[in-house]
């Protein structure tokens, strides 16, 4: 089954997520970009993948090439998820 | 089937994968996807052999697997149709696909100017887009498991030209361009993409264009063994061709060199 979808479990399984990936917690907020966390493209892709393990959400290339922000990544599986 | 070449030596036993995950060979019912299959099952992975009209050939495979002490999964499903590659990639029991060989094929010859939009299409759906819809599929478990390896079935006709295989070589020469490609984008992350290129290989496809006259031109004066291109399969699937990425293997006898 789907997690429930709301604002806070999205940014836990964000945060999570980024972590898995490599990235310092303590580096994590809505305002960090990608860029400086150093999230690269294929590292969109896993955390496109643990969404969709998470929320059944998809989310394709289209989706996420323009999120600059992890505040925007939380947004759009709000969006998509809602 | 001639295997003996293919069983695994006792001293190399401990070679054999502890990873959690298993093995899917597209088109293993025969031929070199039936070899590919019984040979990784010897490395020791589950394997999900997959058929698309022969289920007694892809049976005969799995028992033959299950006779060694390997595990095997038949699967029915027609690589061309977008849901059943979606189906043959679903993590199962033995975890997620980890080794994929997009071996299923066809061809559908006519010289040019005589092939019709079907037998084009056709082809380029079973040989080019089944291999990018189930690289699709496997990539993102790949990546999270900082492993995989893609093992994509070209053809030396994707390198050199025969007449009357235009699509056939189209869709071959499109998977080396794709294997390559993908290979430099998930490189970093443990996950291996590469190609083999057989040439005249003893199967169901080239049976009815085979003859003696052809063999003269092969330097090994003889026809490959789907056995002989299954090894290749099984060394590009293995952890010791870690840092082999992007290539196309021809396994041929000689005849591009």
């Amino acid at each position: 089954m789907p997690t429930q979808v709301t604002p806070e479990s999205v940014e836990q399984t964000i945060y999570d997520g980024l972590v898995e990936l490599g990235t310092d917690r303590g580096e994590l907020s809505r305002e960090a970009t990608l860029e400086d966390l150093d999230v690269d493209s294929l590292d969109l892709v896993e955390l496109a993948q643990i969404v969709e393990d998470v929320y059944g959400v998809e989310l394709r290339g289209d989706d996420v090439k323009e999120v600059k922000t992890v505040g925007e990544v939380i947004d759009l599986v709000v969006a998509k998820a809602g | 089937m001639t295997d003996a070449e293919l069983t695994v030596n006792p001293a190399e036993r401990d070679k054999v994968t502890t990873r959690e995950g298993c093995a899917l060979v597209t088109g293993s019912s025969r031929g070199i996807g039936a070899a590919a299959a019984i040979a990784l099952a010897r490395d020791g992975w589950p394997v999900r052999v997959n058929y698309r009209a022969d289920e007694e050939g892809a049976r005969e495979v799995a028992e033959k697997i299950a006779s060694e002490g390997g595990s095997a999964e038949v699967l029915q499903g027609d690589v061309g149709d977008p849901a059943a590659v979606a189906g043959l990639l679903e993590p199962g029991e033995a975890g997620p696909v980890l080794v994929l060989v997009n071996n299923a094929g066809l061809r559908l010859d006519g010289l040019s100017p005589q092939l019709d939009d079907e037998q084009w299409q056709r082809v380029i759906d079973v040989n080019l887009t089944a291999t990018f819809r189930a690289t699709r599929a496997a990539l993102p478990q790949m990546l999270r498991a900082r492993f995989g390896r893609i093992i994509n079935v070209a053809s030396i006709v994707g390198l050199h030209a025969n007449a009357g295989q235009a699509n056939y070589a189209a869709s071959k020469a499109g998977v080396i361009g794709f294997t390559k490609t993908v290979a430099v984008e998930v490189a970093r992350r443990g996950v291996t993409v590469n190609a083999v290129a057989p040439g005249l290989i003893k199967t169901a496809l080239t049976e009815e264009i085979l003859d003696g006259e052809m063999t003269k031109a092969i330097p090994a004066r003889r026809v490959g063994t789907p056995e002989e291109a299954a090894a290749c399969i099984r060394f590009l699937a293995s952890e010791e061709a870690s840092y082999v990425t992007g290539t196309t293997l021809t396994v041929d006898g000689g005849l591009s060199a």
